[in-house]
């Protein structure tokens, strides 16, 4: 039917930069559609400014833009491409609505673009709360009884209608933000304020705490043929957001009856809505009487979707773009078994457990307990064959030093609070309760996790008290292999009997407990299948799988995203497997998180879903024999196994173990530079406060505080006075006992850079420059990127290549390494080398033209590749990759950028010029580039004069200047109008709070000093408010200065809309 | 906790541990797919004679429901006992919780006498059946002897079957079921309806009873031990009156129409079967429980295919081109398993 008239060229959303709520999923779900519909001869055109994706890779979609996502620019890239048909369920909620926005403006009208799969009246029955209640009851199902608030008042006569406890919702929210549970008017009253200041409608609904939540993966195509691919349960019930919950694929603790009732329901509704392709139906299951409630549906591919896919082996978006071309179910081939038909429901012979990742700890005031709004940043998958086992894989996937359920430390002064008011940590303060002799009904009581998964931890926790009774030597099989079935490393072994993993790990093989190979085949091995998608576990006896003979390599991926490690790695783990490939090697994949392409299942020849741990690697190393390992593309995580894995007789390709540690240790580096007279940052090893203080005195504050090992900062800070130093050591030093703190002095007002390259043989190969748009002292992973550098001297670049060339050769580099620096005139530091590839690695592959993987890739495997003739000079244009926080979500987070990495994605977009470029890019995080007024609060003297000249551009362009007192008075002194505010209301009006509270500021430029104190300061509130506002903010002065030219030179309506390959 | 096994015909042997009844038990062994529904799998009447292999690894996790009064058609399961000969999982849950259960799934075995092994690499067993086709198997506990057994050479259906009829419902409408082993959904699925049900043994002599319609059900076996059942269909295929056969029983009807039927490989035994019909894009989910299949190249002139497997291509159900007689070879009454094809009953009722 509709693929007799089957459009030719097709305009795909992309989500663009990760942020809490949505985070690498959708890359998986693009290029998805962008392959299925490749197969199907359809020209393919993306949008999406996040350029560390594989979708906005040169072998995906035709044409590729690097543009903001909203409809100003869609629009645009509409109007030239001119695509017939439109994809908007592959780019998260934000794809969504730039979709809805189009339709409801007449655009996808006004160009005759149709939209494929589900229909925007359909999602907008979907997203509006009310029209959603409604045309559930249209089919008399039932959701949670609940009235649609248009203002604060609404919202309170509606609360009390319903009766407190409600719970209050905000339409067309991402990842339920700005959602929660009330308890009274009062807090109703300021949750309400907030949320009108993102929407125009909130929900108030009937509360469900603490009934079991439960989801269906719902596929259907236009023949009306409707089947659900998987049920997830929640191991935390109602109360807290799903993406923040501890999900179980299949369901565990429903009955047949109960599952089936609600696959009925799902289909009869999602039926009754018209959805064609994927959707996601939420459910409220009553624990006590199997009543239900349906909660939402997500018309759209979604971190469910995503996960649901890995859960089974069923390519969901790849399945779902088909269906919206109009393919019947039965007419798509099932992938994975190349034998069976796609309408079918997978069958699952193993269990699969999400835990989410957290890094509230990067983050000042942040409040820690978790409810419906979303907080976590990343998630693993664990699959295995019992709940005890992916439980316990699972949470030492997270990587975040738990060993698995038990044998941590870690200790809850207040359990019950612990419980009841859960934090990222409450599964271990269940642990502690029932060691403590809590009773199964009481933990259920305090958190209403289901008894059934209770009792499961419970068995975790009597087998190690189990273990305790023995020793290495008395250690039996019949304690042993029940430990390994339920998910105990080799190393929480031995941390309960009191020895070493080696010596456990030697045992076990001695005594032939081994982890077996299981495929996931959609079918329960009903039919044979040609998957290569794998798991270990000890719950079996058989292999499923023989040792290929073929010359093959493992790749580690770089396991769950979190600050500071995101799906730019996993861009680098599918070059390097697709340049291994083309090669002529089997290749093997290890990873465990379920939002990334490395873990599809066309990505690799053999998907391991593992953990990344020296013992999980080796009994995949031991079984597979493959010529090697590649630890250099995913990015920390397999960098600081190399060493390990290396000392267990791994052979590791590319740059030497010894070489990576070489770097990675700061003492035996910085001997190295010395040796090589390459200047770095004074610095020094200390274990104690005093001998620091003393440092610090030498060289002179301000000095850089870090632990040895470093990932995303963590733990790395500015101290400015001898004040700041012994409070940060104290949080610092017991962080991580393993490696001592080194402090070094630091550089202020310098430039910082960053070199990506690659060498073969101690011979620096390629490399690539970029620069700082910030002066150093932001994270390099938060700082605002510029390639090819714009302001850095041309003597500092020819020198800079010079110490890569050093450095190369002093550390016989083989494959991909990445160097930050500090100049300051023509003075070089070297602040680190990571032999490893980094996080601007797709940045400059894509900008420069040239994939810097791929060489390495090759150049590690000793292939020959030809000279380079292209380098950044070459270029007529610039690309600038600017940093998304996630602030609006953690509420109370400090909104500043720091030493400390905070940020949680990325995009980049390309310009004629160093301005359209960061403007694009700017405006790709949210920052609104036309603002009518603006709010200047402008630390020390220093920072006000510096940017007195951009002030003076902001008068001249007639934009509306507040400022606080201090600031004020300074613009004054220099002519410059501006409007001063008190700070808050206790001081009088006007003021800034108020006036921020009513959207009077589009803008505010709040740059703190160095000396504000930690705490609840008046700078803090404004920032935080403007925040919760949605005002755009910015916080260091560099970027203000740049932004304020930028807005200057190019109105929105100036800037180029150019795709990638128009950029020569 | 003891040791127990399952031996399969071909000498290769699964250790695990016995739970439920400590009883060693042989039959023919067979795997299911289903993730959920234990307790109404267990209780189909279909799998009499099978120890049956779940795929799905844990097993038991919300217990097993009670049921009010065993003096009527049980709620909960699908006959009034466990039918299968023995359980083969790879984890059995003790800590249960669910709002309706009453006991573990352990606890309801004993009280059954049927034995279960826990602990067994059910993959690889399933891979073996799949790959060497259903096979005889016994379970094994401690260092009991049990010979080998073919429930297929008994006439199961018999075993299974009701002795006397029994009536349901106060509808104005009334549907004769042929018990070959019905499955007590089958029977709510028409008083549901507002039909009622004559439930009469399989070998009943039905053509003389009072009724609008005739349903031959499913039940365990080779459909070819069944010639009882087959001779009336034969006959009652002659009048007018409205014929569905479920699984066996849809097998039993082209038995009857002149169709041959065959044994597969290892069956259909699941809740997510796809089914198409055919002439049209339409694809079906069903629940499965079946080891034969309709030959579809023996149909005779006036009976066509009605749905296929679309995952094997293997025949789902038949029709005949201007009579109300139908079979379906999956199960429209789910219990357990999806509701896509419960239509199945709304068509058959209109015809009556």
């Amino acid at each position: 039917m509709i693929r007799n008239i089957k459009p030719k060229k097709i305009l795909i959303l992309g989500s663009g930069a990760l942020q809490i709520g949505q985070a690498g999923e959708f890359d998986y779900s693009g290029s998805q559609a962008i392959k299925a519909l490749k197969e199907d001869g359809i020209f393919t055109v993306l949008v999406n400014p996040n350029i560390a994706t594989i979708q906005t890779s040169d072998h995906l979609a035709d044409k590729v833009y690097f543009l903001p996502l909203n409809i100003f620019f869609v629009e645009q890239v509409i109007a030239k491409e001119k695509p017939d048909g439109i994809l908007l369920g592959f780019g998260g909620q934000t794809a969504l609505n730039v979709g809805v926005q189009l339709y409801e403006k007449g655009i996808l009208e006004k160009y005759n673009v149709k939209v494929l799969g589900t229909q925007v009246e359909v999602i907008k029955d979907t997203e509006d709360r009310q029209l959603f209640s409604n045309r559930v009851a249209e089919v008399g199902l039932k959701v949670a009884r609940s009235v649609t608030a248009g203002t604060v008042q609404e919202a309170l006569d509606a609360a009390d209608k319903i009766g407190y406890p409600v719970m209050c919702r905000v339409a067309y929210a991402l990842g339920g933000l700005g959602s929660g549970i009330v308890q009274n008017k009062a807090e109703l009253e300021e949750k309400t304020n907030r949320a009108f200041a993102f929407t125009n409608q909130v929900l108030i609904e009937e509360c469900l705490y603490g009934w079991k939540e439960v989801e269906y993966e719902i596929v259907r195509d236009v023949h009306d043929n409707c089947i659900t691919i998987c049920s997830m349960e929640n191991f935390d019930p109602m109360g807290i957001h799903t993406g923040d919950s501890i999900v179980v694929a299949p369901v565990q603790t429903l009955t047949a009856k109960e599952n089936f009732n609600l696959r009925a329901i799902g289909i009869k509704l999602i039926r009754h809505l018209g959805i064609i392709g994927e959707c996601n139906i939420q459910y409220a299951l009553d624990p006590n009487s199997g009543d239900y409630r349906i909660i939402e549906v997500n018309a759209r591919l979604s971190r469910s979707s995503a996960l649901a896919s890995k859960a089974t082996g069923y390519p969901l978006a790849f399945v779902a773009t088909k269906l919206a071309l109009g393919y019947a179910l039965n007419e798509v081939e099932n992938i994975i078994t190349k034998e069976t038909s796609a309408c079918f429901e997978p069958a699952l012979d193993y269990i699969t457990l999400k835990f989410p990742r957290w890094d509230l700890q990067k983050f000042e005031h942040v409040n820690k307990v978790l409810g419906t709004e979303m907080k976590s940043v990343g998630e693993v998958m664990a699959i295995g064959r019992s709940f005890e086992e992916v439980l316990q894989k699972a949470i030492r996937m997270l990587d975040v030093g738990m060993n698995g359920l038990v044998g941590n430390d870690i200790d809850f002064a207040e359990l019950d609070k612990e419980i009841t008011q859960p934090t990222d940590k409450r599964i271990f303060a269940i642990v502690q309760a029932i060691k403590s002799g809590y009773s199964i009904e009481k933990v259920h009581e305090l958190s209403k996790v289901d008894n059934w998964f209770l009792h499961k931890l419970k068995n975790i926790i009597d087998l190690e008290s189990k273990l305790k009774n023995y020793n290495l030597e008395t250690l039996p099989i019949e304690v042993l292999r029940p430990a390994k079935q339920a998910g105990f490393s080799d190393k929480q072994i031995a941390g309960v009997i009191g020895s070493v993993a080696e010596a456990v790990r030697a045992k076990r093989k001695s005594l032939g407990v081994l982890p077996v190979v299981k495929q996931i085949d959609t079918l329960a091995a009903e039919y044979p299948a040609k998957t290569n998608y794998l798991y270990l576990t000890y719950n079996g006896r058989e292999n499923d799988i023989v040792r290929s003979t073929e010359k093959q390599v493992i790749v580690l991926g770089s396991g769950p995203y979190r600050i500071g490690s995101s799906v730019e790695f996993d861009w680098c783990c599918v070059n390097s497997l697709m340049s291994l490939q083309k090669a002529g090697y089997k290749t093997i994949m290890i990873n465990c998180n379920p939002e990334t392409v490395s873990t599809d299942y066309d990505v690799s020849d053999q998907l391991y879903f593992e953990e990344l741990s020296l013992e999980k690697i080796l009994d995949i190393y031991e079984f597979q024999q493959p010529l090697g390992v590649v630890v250099s593309m995913g990015g920390q995580t397999p960098n600081n196994l190399a060493l390990k894995l290396h000392n267990a007789g791994v052979k590791i390709l590319g740059t030497t173990p010894e070489q990576i540690d070489n770097a990675e240790s700061r003492h035996k580096f910085s001997q190295i530079l010395d040796s090589l007279e390459i200047d770095q940052p004074e610095w020094k090893e200390l274990t104690d406060i005093d001998s620091a203080k003393e440092f610090a005195q030498r060289v002179g504050y301000p000095v850089l505080v870090r632990p040895s090992y470093v990932l995303s900062g963590a733990a790395m800070s500015i101290s400015y006075s001898e004040d700041d130093l012994e409070l940060f050591l104290k949080k610092a030093v017991d962080l991580n006992k393993e490696y001592p703190v080194v402090i070094s002095k630091f550089i202020t007002k310098a430039r910082e850079i960053e070199m990506d390259a690659v060498a073969n043989n101690g011979e620096l190969f390629c490399y690539a420059i970029s620069e700082h748009l910030e002066n150093a002292g932001v994270h390099s992973g938060d700082a605002t990127l510029v390639f090819p550098p714009q302001k850095t001297y041309l003597e500092t670049t020819r020198r800079l290549k010079v110490i890569a060339k050093e450095v190369a050769k002093a550390l016989q580099i083989t494959g991909p390494f990445n160097m930050q620096l500090i100049a300051k005139d023509n003075d070089i530091k070297v602040i680190e080398c990571n032999l490893r590839a980094s996080r601007s690695f797709p940045f400059v592959s894509k900008v420069l033209k040239i994939n810097f993987i791929d060489i390495a890739t090759r150049l590690m495997m000793g292939e020959s590749v030809p000279k380079l003739s292209r380098s950044s000079f070459d270029l007529d244009y610039v690309g600038v990759k600017a940093s998304q926080f996630s602030f609006t979500r953690l509420k109370g987070s400090d909104p500043v950028t720091r030493v400390e990495m905070s940020s949680t994605g990325e995009v980049a977009c390309l310009g004629d010029n160093l301005n359209e470029a960061f403007l694009k890019s700017v405006i790709s995080t949210g920052f609104n580039v036309e603002p009518k007024s603006v709010l200047l609060s402008i630390g020390s003297l220093d920072k006000k004069t510096a940017f007195l000249e951009e002030a003076k551009i902001l008068q001249t362009m007639g934009v509306k200047i507040y400022a606080t007192t201090g600031t004020g008075a300074f613009l004054k002194e220099n002519n410059i109008e501006a409007e001063v505010l008190e700070w808050n209301l206790e001081n009088g009006q006007p003021n800034v709070m108020s006036h921020l509270s009513d959207k009077k500021i589009d803008l505010v430029i709040g740059i703190p000093s160095n000396t504000e104190k930690a705490g609840l300061s008046n700078g803090y509130l404004a920032r935080r408010k403007a925040i919760d506002q949605n005002i755009s903010l910015i916080t260091n002065l560099e970027f203000a200065r740049r932004y304020v030219k930028a807005i200057s030179k190019f109105k929105m309506s100036d800037l180029k809309i150019k795709s990638w390959d128009e950029y020569l | 906790m003891p040791g127990a096994k399952l031996v399969l015909k071909d000498g290769s042997e699964f250790e695990g541990f016995s739970f439920g009844s400590e009883t060693s038990m042989a039959g023919e062994v067979v795997f299911n797919t289903g993730m959920v529904g234990y307790p109404e799998t267990m209780t189909d009447p279909s799998y009499r004679g099978q120890i049956l292999v779940l795929t799905y690894p844990l097993v038991g996790n919300y217990g097993v429901p009670g049921d009010a009064n065993p003096e009527e058609l049980f709620k909960n399961f699908e006959s009034d006992k466990i039918q299968i000969q023995g359980l083969i999982v790879s984890e059995q849950c003790e800590g249960f919780s669910h709002w309706s259960a009453k006991q573990s799934l352990s606890d309801w075995m004993k009280k059954n006498n049927i034995p279960g092994i826990f602990g067994v690499d059910t993959r690889e067993l399933t891979k073996k059946l799949r790959s060497s086709g259903t096979m005889l198997g016994k379970i094994v506990v401690e260092n009991t002897t049990i010979d080998f057994e073919d429930p297929n050479l008994r006439n199961l259906a018999a075993e299974v079957s009701v002795k006397e009829p029994v009536r349901y419902g106060a509808g104005e409408k009334t549907v004769i079921v042929v018990d070959c082993g019905v499955k007590n959904n089958i029977i709510r699925s028409f008083v549901n309806r507002g039909i009622s049900v004559l439930r009469v043994p399989w070998n009943y002599n039905f053509l003389e009873e009072k009724a609008d319609g005739i349903l031959i059900s499913n039940g365990p076996g080779d459909p070819k031990m069944c010639t009882d059942t087959i001779a009336n269909v034969r006959s009652a295929l002659a009048g007018n009156r409205s014929i569905l056969g479920i699984c066996l029983g849809s097998q039993i009807l082209s038995l009857a129409a002149g169709a041959n039927t065959y044994k597969l490989k290892y069956g259909h035994r699941g809740q997510n079967q796809p089914c198409v019909e055919m002439g049209t894009k339409k694809c079906f989910i069903t629940s499965q429980n079946h080891g034969f299949a309709v030959d579809t190249k023996t149909l005779p002139q006036d009976w066509r295919e009605w749905f296929t497997n679309d995952n094997d291509g293997t025949n789902e159900g038949i029709i005949h081109i201007s009579k109300p007689f139908f079979g379906a070879q999956f199960h429209p009454e789910g219990a357990p398993g999806p509701d896509d094809s419960e239509f199945i009953f709304d068509m058959f009722i209109r015809t009556l």
